[in-house]
């Protein structure tokens, strides 16, 4: 069978991410600029290569509103850890399409958009509404939004050598369940003329199915054999999100930027995110044109959920069993840079400016309490010829590279 | 449900303080030139955007990642 790791919360937080992108534009009492972006990314690392083009396109029509269009396409070939041990590769493609309306009345903005994510074994469908004010003399931006997805889960399976859903797949139903929705409160606040500080918090309530349909947990079998089961979840979760983010403007015409922030959610999982970041252009008379350097280090670390166990003691061991890396306790590292270079074409005066911006980062993440079970489980169904103990296995590390290419016009 | 009724109360207070207010703004609309500097602009959505997804996608945090206005009001 050829079972994948399917990271069914990711499906929720993509959606999420394009969400908050088409707002991001969004401060109130001023339509977002026109522009069109197209974006070539590629992600490799952990045995998972995953890329694909996106576009976003925004557009004013009037004086009070802007229309903002997003088109991505995720291309996946993986081999993850994951899969090593309890599947065979495999390969998936994910299209995603979106639109948003800003509507700009007085000193507000009010916006609407909706997110359509297709994939064979994952559908999603994300509306969102949210409104931002201006106030205190265009020094305090406050912005409330809420945002509701409804999403159908599959199980892949092949019969007869093709690949399609499996009818038995949740007692027969054929697919499951999830809804998810969110609500945040923004406010950004002007400090001094070099100086904005901003916070945001959000809460996040998922229900209905939020395990994977393919993904095992391991348990011990005595004290030197192990099986594997299937992962079981609650089928609710509440996270709550807190973060605080500063951008200074520095005396040489550089900028620093730092955000920190806070999560809890029911399942027990606590996190803390830091950043630090960098950008620093560079004067045209030295490099021959407008170049922007940026620089970033971000840090994460988190504790495991209250259900997640490595390898458990005894099968059924207890109502919720996870063996997710995403849900164990581990902290990473990121640093990347972005190079920008911004040109004027003189036979397009249309184009007020265009940009080629290049962006590399690289990951590392180290696992507390994740084995890499491939010394003991092997990989594909292939043993290692002197297989490690359950338990005893070395810690799981994950090293990624990631890269980005992309243009920006501004009309 | 109480979580979500307070902040549905505290935008109804900030948005009727703005209402009702006369503070004046002590960062004044012609001083804000390094504020609407493109530098302070933040990365392009388009690419935050890819970025954030595969952190989240690989993290047990999601939420709270960015998206409010910028309150400058220097375009």
């Amino acid at each position: 069978m050829p079972a994948k790791k399917h990271e069914r919360l990711l499906r929720c937080v993509i959606t999420c991410c394009a969400l908050a992108g088409l707002s991001n534009y969004a401060a109130a009492g001023v339509l977002p600029e026109d522009r069109a972006d197209i974006l070539y990314f590629k992600y490799d690392g952990g045995g998972v290569t995953i890329d694909g083009p996106s576009v976003l396109v925004r557009k004013s029509i009037g004086e009070h509103v802007s229309v903002a269009a997003n088109y991505y396409i995720d291309m996946v070939s993986s081999a993850s850890v994951d899969v090593e041990t309890s599947a065979s590769p495999y390969e998936d493609e994910r299209t995603q399409s979106s639109l948003s309306m800003d509507f700009l009345h007085g000193k507000s903005t009010y916006s609407i958009g909706y997110v359509n994510s297709d994939e064979s074994d994952y559908k999603a469908k994300t509306m969102f509404a949210a409104v931002s004010h201006d106030m205190f003399g265009d020094l305090t931006t406050i912005s409330f939004a809420f945002k509701n997805g409804k999403n159908e889960v599959f199980q892949n399976v092949k019969i007869d050598d093709v690949k399609q859903n499996n009818p038995n797949f949740n007692e027969g139903l054929g697919f499951a369940e999830m809804e998810s929705k969110s609500y945040s409160v923004s406010l950004s606040q002007i400090i001094t003329k070099n100086l904005i500080l901003s916070g945001q918090y959000e809460v996040i309530t998922d229900e209905g199915w939020l395990n994977s349909p393919y993904r095992s947990v391991r348990f011990f079998i005595g004290t030197d054999q192990q099986g594997q089961q299937p992962e079981v979840y609650p089928n609710t979760r509440s996270s709550n999100a807190a973060s605080v983010r500063a951008k200074y403007f520095l005396p040489w015409r550089a900028a620093v930027d730092g955000m920190y922030r806070f999560y809890t959610d029911t399942w027990g999982v606590l996190g803390h995110t830091a950043e630090l970041g960098y950008v620093h252009p560079l004067d045209k008379k030295f490099v021959g044109g407008d170049w922007i350097f940026e620089g970033r280090v971000r840090y994460y670390t988190q504790e495991a959920a209250d259900f997640y166990a490595d390898i458990f003691p005894r099968a059924d061991y207890s109502n919720f069993m996870a063996r997710d890396k995403e849900l164990a306790t581990y902290g990473a590292v990121t640093a990347g840079v972005t190079a920008t270079y911004e040109f004027k074409i003189e036979r397009f005066p249309w184009l007020t400016k265009g940009q080629i911006n290049l962006r590399f980062d690289h990951m590392q993440v180290d696992y507390d309490d994740f084995r890499d079970a491939r010394y003991s489980l092997g990989s594909f169904g292939t043993v290692p010829d002197e297989p490690f103990a359950p338990g005893t296995e070395p810690l799981y590390k994950l090293t990624a590279n990631i890269y980005q290419l992309y243009f920006s016009a501004f009309f | 449900m109480r979580t979500i009724r307070g902040l549905f109360v505290l935008t109804a207070l900030c948005f009727g303080a703005a209402g009702c207010s006369s503070i004046e703004p002590w960062v004044k609309p012609y001083d804000r030139e390094n504020l609407a500097d493109p530098i302070m602009a933040g990365r392009a959505a388009i690419s935050q955007d890819f970025l954030d997804h595969v952190f989240e996608s690989r993290e047990g945090s999601r939420g709270a990642t960015g998206g409010a206005g910028g309150g400058c009001g220097c375009n």
